[in-house]
């Protein structure tokens, strides 16, 4: 079974950064075929959460849940809405209380709504150097919504819908190219210890 | 079982006056703290080490060499003595130094320190922290073996027939814990020697700790120190205490909601679900740690940290008088109650020489073998009162 976690840092209800990332998670089954399932982390839900786990340094509850979600997924589709030029703290806090490693050679689509078109260089300029960092394998489509893209249906060239098919359809090939693989677990398979010895001599 | 305190020497304001306390006054404190626990009847007393405001926990061979001179009974121990960035000479020295002094009531835990400007500070890189601590205890624990060591490693100067002094007492180095929070590679490091581990325990899930010290048991017993459930497993916890466990939550309440490692952050409710904290009557605090026995197997060493955020020393000391009187001795019994006959107690001086004896005695091959000189100025320490259960049933 192929999962996809789509995480969505939109805030008002309903949100465009939720209809996106649904819009996103479905195409992405589509692409993936029998048996790929999505799922939707919404981030307004664990605003809470997220403040106490950069001060405590660890997840709980459902934040708990959801840091395992994403490091199970198969690949994750990353929504945001742009904030003062960029994605929003939320979304950035979620990503700053993953472990090391959690997405890295993960594939992810990012993904961003505005009002205008005018900020649609955040996915370039901020996202992409976002997961860079995390070296997780970020297709080479990213998705843009402004709020007029929402009514522009599929007639135009270049239109959200065939940007989503064109994102999703990448990311759905890295998945089935990669195949599924899980980071080691560091308890289960621990270093010995003539190892760590014998990185330092 | 060994029950105790551990504390890392914060300065913090009360937030119920605004007042801070002098960093002479938090030193003294701590001196009453530790006669306090052994007052009454708690085993273990251990002080951090930080080289950073708002601390007052450098030098603490000092620290622990006052309180042993005021005390008789209680063993001195650290939460936790920074191996990454001082080095492994200094520490020998100073801690079989205490040994003597104190005629040895001392073991450690190590640490790494997680403050990063500590690392240049003392010339160090923080991203070599785990390899420090593996180089630097390896060293750490010839030197206290090997009389003559010759020594080359990438962290420190080499060393040519070097000899630690003084030699740890009766030829017995103090027993060593390895502390983590969160790095498999020190439960590792702690198994590979059969010594202690001990899971900080305060500030993560229980589901956290179970994982760092059912490593640590699997690989005990992998290095072939003894069974998984005979490894030596220490654990912190948290807690304040009224008669009246609503009151316990009320005076608590702003401690907690300012405290420098959580404040302004999940609520006292929040926290104490999901990490070892209790706060409330006596009897909530003995059922919460028995409980740690449910994940954690049996084990030997359980600290408590009782003197922090601010509280003043007035209510610390109270604190003390509720988990000696009311708390430990309820704990001592049931616990002893539970452990199976084959699971050890904690290491002290006193055992670490009697088993250096018979494992002289065997590998000579003769029963006939007396107790060397050294070995029969043994000092005798009232062992038995850290298994107390006897004095506690009678």
């Amino acid at each position: 079974m192929t999962n996809v976690v789509v995480i969505s840092a939109g805030i008002s209800v309903p949100s465009s950064t939720r209809i996106l990332a649904e819009s996103l998670g479905k195409a992405a089954r589509d692409h993936l075929g029998d048996p790929a399932t999505y799922d939707v982390i919404e981030l307004r839900d664990l605003a809470h959460l997220l403040t106490d786990n950069v001060l405590t340094g660890f997840p709980t509850g459902a934040l708990a849940d959801a840091v395992r979600r994403v490091a199970e997924a198969d690949a994750i589709i990353a929504v945001s809405p742009v904030y003062t030029g960029s994605y929003s703290g939320l979304f950035k806090m979620f990503f700053d209380v993953l472990e090391d490693g959690t997405l890295e050679g993960k594939p992810v689509l990012i993904a961003a709504t505005a009002g205008t078109a005018r900020h649609s260089l955040v996915l370039e300029f901020a996202m992409r150097p976002l997961f860079a960092y995390l070296r997780a394998e970020v297709v080479p489509t990213a998705v843009f919504a402004a709020s007029e893209d929402f009514g522009a249906g599929s007639v135009r060239g270049g239109s959200l819908s065939a940007r989503i098919d064109r994102a999703t359809g990448e990311l759905a090939d890295k998945v089935l190219r990669r195949g599924t693989t899980l980071p080691a677990d560091p308890f289960d398979d621990p270093t010995p210890f003539e190892d760590l010895l014998g990185d330092i001599r | 079982m060994q029950f105790g305190i551990f504390t890392v020497g914060d300065v913090t304001p009360d937030p119920t006056t605004g007042r801070t306390p002098s960093e002479h006054e938090r030193i003294k404190a701590t001196v009453e703290i530790a006669k306090k626990a052994e007052e009454v009847g708690l085993d273990v007393v251990a002080v951090g080490e930080h080289h950073n405001p708002p601390f007052i926990a450098s030098a603490p061979t000092t620290t622990l060499a006052y309180i042993g001179a005021q005390t008789s009974r209680v063993i001195l121990s650290t939460s936790t003595t920074l191996i990454t960035t001082t080095d492994p000479v200094l520490i020998a020295e100073n801690y079989a130094k205490l040994q003597h002094l104190t005629d040895g009531r001392v073991d450690l835990m190590m640490g790494r320190g997680n403050t990063g400007p500590v690392y240049p500070w003392f010339g160090k890189d923080i991203r070599e922290g785990i390899n420090l601590a593996i180089e630097n205890y390896h060293l750490l624990h010839r030197l206290w073996r090997e009389d003559v060591v010759d020594w080359e490693g990438k962290f420190r100067t080499p060393l040519q027939g070097f000899t630690s002094t003084p030699r740890p007492l009766d030829g017995v180095p103090p027993f060593v814990w390895h502390g983590s929070i969160r790095s498999p590679e020190i439960a590792e490091q702690a198994a590979y020697y059969g010594d202690g581990f001990f899971a900080n325990h305060i500030f993560w899930p229980a589901s956290h700790t179970k994982r760092m010290v059912d490593l640590y048991r699997r690989r005990f017993e992998h290095y072939g120190h003894g069974t998984a459930d005979q490894a030596i497993v220490g654990l912190g916890g948290q807690a304040y205490m009224a008669k009246n466990s609503q009151d316990a939550v009320n005076e608590f309440r702003p401690y907690f909601d300012n405290a420098p490692v959580y404040g302004h952050g999940p609520s006292l409710e929040d926290f104490t679900r999901e990490t070892p904290l209790t706060v409330g009557s006596p009897q909530q605090v003995i059922e919460r740690t028995l409980g740690f026995r449910e994940y954690a197997g049996d084990y030997q060493r359980q600290l408590f940290l009782m003197d922090h955020a601010g509280l003043p020393l007035k209510t610390v000391l109270e604190q003390l008088d509720l988990l000696g009187e009311e708390v430990v001795p309820v704990l001592r019994k049931e616990f002893a109650a539970l452990k199976p006959a084959h699971v050890p107690d904690a290491p002290t001086h006193a055992s670490l020489v009697e088993a250096a004896r018979r494992a002289a005695v065997e590998s000579t091959g003769s029963s006939s073998v007396e107790p060397d000189e050294t070995t029969s100025d043994a000092p005798v320490y009232e062992e038995g009162r850290l298994e107390a259960d006897e004095e506690i049933t009678a």
